[in-house]
């Protein structure tokens, strides 16, 4: 192979944000403590123009560079913008936070920025090497960052239990794409396809590589039974961490989902399809049932996460571009979803006072009407309620299931949501008929609140108009 | 000579071996980063012998890449245990329990 200047443009937005991350970390060195703004406002700003980069490399059919272990695609391209954007998001909300409870420092963007990096090659990833390289930048990232307030006791705790999972998770992984590399002789997703089209299911290698990524993903992806550590790291981190782990690193796992699964193994589609049959019931039965048990928020939107996870796999082990473009609508609404949710917390959390318990929420309505109003619209969605956005997004990946003849895994996964109901309702019950046990006005910086109101109007706005969002999700898993 | 399926026994023994290491040590956290390392190995071990029987490089390439991020790992590992034992005072894996639910 030769190499070609040529290659180097459908991965313009990764050198791009490679070289903003090495930028920030090298300029948050010369500055103060007081001019530490700086440091975020260049942190954002690079976020705003990696949108415009990628949507500017973007073109309408892929391009596989990189003697074929790299993408750019419809679907790559739609992912990296709403990776951006939800994490511009989760930076904004976290800033005050982070200055109250004194860990605004540069080390927290630079972190971040390599996050995103690394969710970006997962995105892109067209082989199996590529694709462990990316999940690991965002795994190592995130074990930081979990452990980015040095002196909590819990934080450390979770920090330690993330890693010890997460590298079990890492190794499951690799030890299953061992196996498929030995029965398939190749470690890209197109030669490992044309491959596996001759082999099938016979070679008894194979099926312990597709058994051991399936769990390595299920891992990463926080399914049952694999979810332990998703409400120890939630409860443990920082809020603003914990916001930011929410979000945008499922839309990452999706699309890790999505490569290792439908781009590397389709062939395989019936084997794995039961396999996510049964994580994906799991995960939304018990996710939605103990969520119910949690007097701690952060622990209660971690279940719920879990039980969202499963929707994800839903749409995916449909096997149709239909239930892919359902699954990619649900990965991108929860993350923005769950983002406003982690952003009420954090507004309502003060210095040396976290708003973590559901006790905190009682009254809400009385002290600020407008984010009671706010919090409850991502509730809606969350439970999936019309007018809100949840309630196509779920909609869209039961249909999608039920087309291919699966009825009784949608109808588990409506069962499940009514339960899942529940504990999101009782959130607004205690915002709206409860007395509020102190009475403090709610008050935040000028941005933060903008910033959630447009989030919260947003989940009614896309509500109303779903098909914009689901049209490019649609082009983009078609193309 | 030696047969691929030898190298996957004990590749598959060593990997064993590292999950029952982290299941079953309820004493001591750096021996779970220890049996983190063997983990990886183990997959190396695999990678090196298909490499070597399919006759195609590919398999190297990657054993240098998890090398690699392996040494990342131990890296951060460390860290964070450092960090804990600062906190707590502890490395015993049955101690740390203030996160429950």
């Amino acid at each position: 192979m030769q190499f070609e200047a040529s290659n180097l443009i459908p991965v313009v937005p990764e050198l791009f944000i490679l070289s903003l991350a090495c930028l920030v970390l090298v300029i948050d060195l010369f500055i103060d403590d007081e001019q530490r703004i700086f440091t975020y406002a260049l942190t954002q700003v690079g976020l705003v123009f990696a949108i415009f980069i990628t949507l500017s490399v973007g073109q309408t059919e892929a391009q596989i560079v990189f003697d074929g272990s790299y993408i750019r695609d419809g679907m790559s391209d739609v992912l990296k913008v709403s990776i951006y954007i939800v994490t511009i998001g989760a930076f904004l909300y976290s800033k005050e936070y982070l200055v109250e409870h004194g860990l605004f420092k540069g080390e927290y963007y630079v972190l971040g920025l390599f996050a995103v990096l690394g969710m970006m090659v997962m995105v892109s990833a067209q082989s199996f090497l590529t694709a462990y390289l990316g999940l690991e930048l965002l795994s190592l990232s995130l074990y930081a960052l979990v452990a980015f307030d040095r002196d909590s006791k819990t934080g450390s705790e979770a920090a330690m239990k993330y890693f010890v999972l997460g590298a079990i998770a890492s190794g499951m992984l690799l030890y299953g794409i061992s196996m498929i590399y030995g029965a398939t002789g190749a470690l890209n997703f197109t030669t490992v396809t044309t491959a596996l089209m001759g082999t099938g299911m016979e070679d008894i290698v194979l099926v312990f590589g597709l058994v051991f990524v399936v769990i390595g993903l299920a891992f990463k992806l926080g399914a049952v039974p694999f979810h332990m550590w998703m409400p120890d790291v939630y409860h443990g981190a920082p809020t603003a961490v914990a916001q930011f782990l929410s979000s945008a690193p499922k839309i990452a796992a999706f699309a890790l989902a999505m490569r290792l699964l439908v781009d590397g193994m389709l062939p395989l589609h019936s084997d794995w399809q039961q396999m996510l049959v049964i994580l994906a019931i799991l995960s939304m039965a018990l996710g939605n049932v103990i969520a119910i048990a949690q007097t701690n928020i952060k622990r209660m939107l971690a279940y719920s996460t879990i039980s969202h996870v499963g929707f994800i796999m839903m749409g995916i082990l449909a096997g149709t571009s239909e239930g892919y473009s359902a699954s990619m609508f649900y990965a991108i609404i929860y993350a923005v979803t769950s983002l406003g949710a982690f952003g009420i917390i954090i507004l309502l959390s003060k210095k040396g006072f976290e708003a973590e318990n559901l006790d905190d929420y009682k009254g809400l309505h009385e002290r600020s009407p407008w984010f009671a109003a706010m919090m409850m619209l991502f509730m809606f969605s969350m439970a999936g309620v019309p007018p809100t956005v949840g309630f196509w997004a779920k909609l869209f990946v039961l249909d999608a299931v039920v087309s291919v003849e699966l009825t009784w895994v949608a109808l588990v996964g409506v069962f499940f949501s009514i339960i899942g109901a529940f504990y999101y309702i009782r959130i607004i019950k205690l915002m709206y008929f409860d007395k509020a046990e102190n009475v403090l006005p709610v008050i935040g910086n000028l941005d933060t609140r903008i910033a959630l109101s447009v989030n919260g109007v947003l989940m009614l706005a896309l509500g109303l108009f779903p098909a914009a969002l689901l049209t490019i999700c649609v082009r983009a898993i078609g193309s | 000579m030696i047969a691929l399926s030898d190298y996957l026994m004990l590749g598959a023994i060593l990997f064993s071996l590292s999950i029952a290491g982290i299941f079953l040590n309820r004493k001591n956290v750096i021996i779970i980063l220890m049996c983190v390392e063997l983990m990886l190995l183990a997959v190396n071990m695999n990678f090196i012998a298909f490499s070597r029987f399919l006759d195609d490089s590919a398999g190297q390439v990657f054993v240098f890449f998890i090398l690699t991020v392996a040494a990342a790992e131990a890296a951060i590992g460390l860290a964070i245990l450092i960090v804990l034992f600062r906190n707590r005072r502890t490395i015993n894996v049955a101690d740390l329990d203030a996160l429950k639910g």
